[in-house]
């Protein structure tokens, strides 16, 4: 009984609950074990399990009452970038030992006034930069899926779960937690859940807070959703959204009951195809798959039609001059004077550059150097106001198409999961995993990433829907078509909870 | 672009991040392959694009210049790795001297 309970997922135990068919605390009793039980994947920097047991009884007590919250009792995780009150925030970095925020991040406070409850802090790439998890200051995480036996040719080593939301994704492809929070700067929600199997939501800029959130390029993150269903991250989404006046970039717009936008019904909307996409040698099984989607959806009455994103090549190389741009301004806070890692120095210059040294990473490292250098007197123009320029040609570029259409498809990694180690000594080639995901951040657009199929490996890849801004609402709609005809029912080779 | 040791150590002082020598030469290298692959944006003609700084609106929001928060020295004080007592109590950040 109990091991079955972590095969439900967020609306089924949603519905389990409210009917009282188990308590609050005996779901996550049984997520606390699975919480264990996925130790070896190591998604997880910080366990709570005392906390999340005072949290289910709270909801207990509430729904004992008939007074039942949207998310009361469900168990989830925290990407460790999410500063959480009195417990120890990371972001995956050396440099935070032992950051106990005095303070709740946006998100995560409404989350726990929807009545969530918080089973622990995720692992991540150090400072969200990274598209494996093999950044962390805390280890990297495994992907819980494996090449399957009879079709990888020996080669079975742990793959990644792709990052930076890598522990998130991770532990709900694990059935370690019910759902969990990300962040998507460049592909960091989207594309651990292609690789993991799972829905990943980055929301519209602005849709969700970014208060509390340990910043890395601030006019890219994205906090956003990941869960096992569509359905799932509409219902996560509804409570993670809205207007706060503690970010200035908050945007001031009603959220609608996205679940409630679930119809099923996709008749004669347009479903841009951009052909760009189809550069840089796509292997063969994401191109197939991508074809399969637009039929999927010309099967349910929507119709694709072939646009053109000119500028969508750029999209890569002018993300990488202007998220280490914000990034070398935001992590100018780590000093060793507030918070986290000191290394002492005899000078207050030299204090700071041993405790940065100490205390970032190798591409940490990286990002900040190239961004203090694309700021730098006399490399400003050629390098930051350009990308800012190809920035709007890109947003521009969006801008036409969604004249002719209603929403985008478009493959979400251009690989399924490699393994660890792969690819880490390139770190272009490590970027260029980011091509499909990069564009909808620049714009600021919905995009979500649905398990749409395997690989020749039996690995998952993800298929995804990039919306207008602010049209959660109609991306999700289309997703939840999409997964409907996928009928994606693959589960990994690793179930933390065991198998229902 | 390029980057020799030189430039890679000024600007690693100027981000604050202490390199040894022996790490110079690698990282000019990385730095310059990354600085290569971006310039491929040279390719596109963008002399009557503004720069865009972000997708949210240009105006930010105002709000009645007052205090709604604060007067928390501890909590704000409590994750420093050194302090310096102000009458007994939590009361600085302490650093090395800057004055002589």
């Amino acid at each position: 009984m109990t091991h079955s309970l972590t095969a439900l997922d967020l609306a089924e135990a949603r519905d389990g609950l409210t009917a009282r068919k188990f308590s609050a605390r005996e779901l996550t009793e049984s997520y606390i074990r699975a919480v264990e039980g996925a130790r070896p994947l190591n998604a997880f920097i910080t366990e709570t399990p005392e906390r999340a047991l005072t949290m289910a009884e709270a909801a207990d007590q509430r729904l004992a009452r008939g007074e039942g919250r949207p998310l009361d009792g469900i168990p989830i995780a925290v990407k460790d970038l999410y500063c959480t009150k009195g417990v120890l925030t990371t972001a995956g970095s050396h440099i935070l030992d032992g950051f106990r925020p005095p303070y709740e991040s946006t998100v995560t406070e409404k989350l726990w006034q929807a009545g969530a409850v918080m089973l622990g802090k995720a692992n991540l790439d150090e400072f969200a930069m990274g598209s494996s998890n093999t950044t962390s200051w805390y280890g990297p995480v495994e992907n819980p899926w494996r090449k399957q036996s009879e079709r990888h040719s020996g080669d079975n080593r742990p793959l990644v779960p792709g990052g930076s939301s890598g522990g998130s994704a991770a532990a709900v492809a694990a059935h370690a937690a019910v759902a969990a929070t990300g962040t998507d700067t460049g592909g960091s929600i989207r594309q651990p859940a292609s690789y993991c199997g799972i829905v990943g939501l980055k929301p519209s800029y602005g849709r969700c807070s970014r208060w509390g959130v340990v910043a890395y390029a601030s006019s890219l993150d994205h906090p956003g959703p990941m869960t096992r269903t569509v359905r799932d991250a509409a219902i996560m989404l509804r409570a993670m959204a809205g207007h706060d006046p503690k970010d200035s970039t908050s945007a001031p717009v009603p959220v609608p009951d996205y679940e409630a936008a679930l119809t099923g019904d996709i008749r004669r909307l347009r479903i841009g195809i951009p052909h760009e996409y189809r550069a840089d040698g796509m292997p063969g099984e994401i191109e197939v798959l991508w074809q399969q989607g637009a039929e999927w959806l010309r099967e349910a009455g929507a119709e694709p039609v072939e646009i053109s994103l000119p500028h969508i090549k750029y999209a890569l190389p002018a993300y990488y001059i202007i998220a280490p741009a914000e990034a070398s301004s935001n992590l100018a806070r780590y000093d060793g004077v507030r918070f986290g890692l000191r290394v002492e120095g005899e000078s207050l210059d030299e204090m700071y550059e041993l405790t940065r040294a100490a205390g970032f990473g190798a591409e940490v490292r990286r990002r900040v150097l190239i961004g203090t250098y694309v700021l730098s007197a006399g490399y400003y123009d050629a390098y930051y106001l350009k990308a800012q320029r190809v920035r709007a040609l890109i947003a521009q570029d969006f801008a036409a198409a969604f004249e002719r259409v209603d929403c985008l498809l478009a493959p979400t990694a251009p690989s399924a999961a490699f393994a660890i180690g792969e690819q880490s000594d390139d770190p272009i080639a490590m970027y260029l995993n980011d091509v499909f995901t990069v564009p909808a951040n620049l714009a600021g657009l919905p995009a979500i990433s649905v398990p749409a199929g395997l690989s020749a490996d039996g690995l998952p890849l993800g298929l995804q829907v990039i919306g207008r801004a602010f049209d959660e609402a109609g991306v999700l709609r289309v997703a939840e078509v999409l997964e409907t005809a996928a009928q994606f029912r693959h589960l990994p080779a690793f179930i933390a909870g065991g198998r229902g | 672009m390029a980057l020799d040791r030189a430039t890679v150590a000024h600007i690693a002082s100027l981000a604050r991040i202490r390199l040894a020598e022996a790490e110079l030469e690698p990282l000019a290298n990385e730095l310059s392959q990354i600085l290569n692959w971006v310039e491929q944006l040279n390719e596109v003609d963008t002399s009557a694009v503004a720069p865009m700084a972000s997708v949210a609106a240009s105006r930010l929001p105002m709000r009645e210049d007052r205090v709604t928060d604060g007067d928390s020295p501890e909590a704000i004080l409590g994750n420093a790795p050194r302090t310096a007592p102000s009458g007994g109590k939590a009361g600085f950040f302490a650093v090395p001297k800057v004055v002589e």
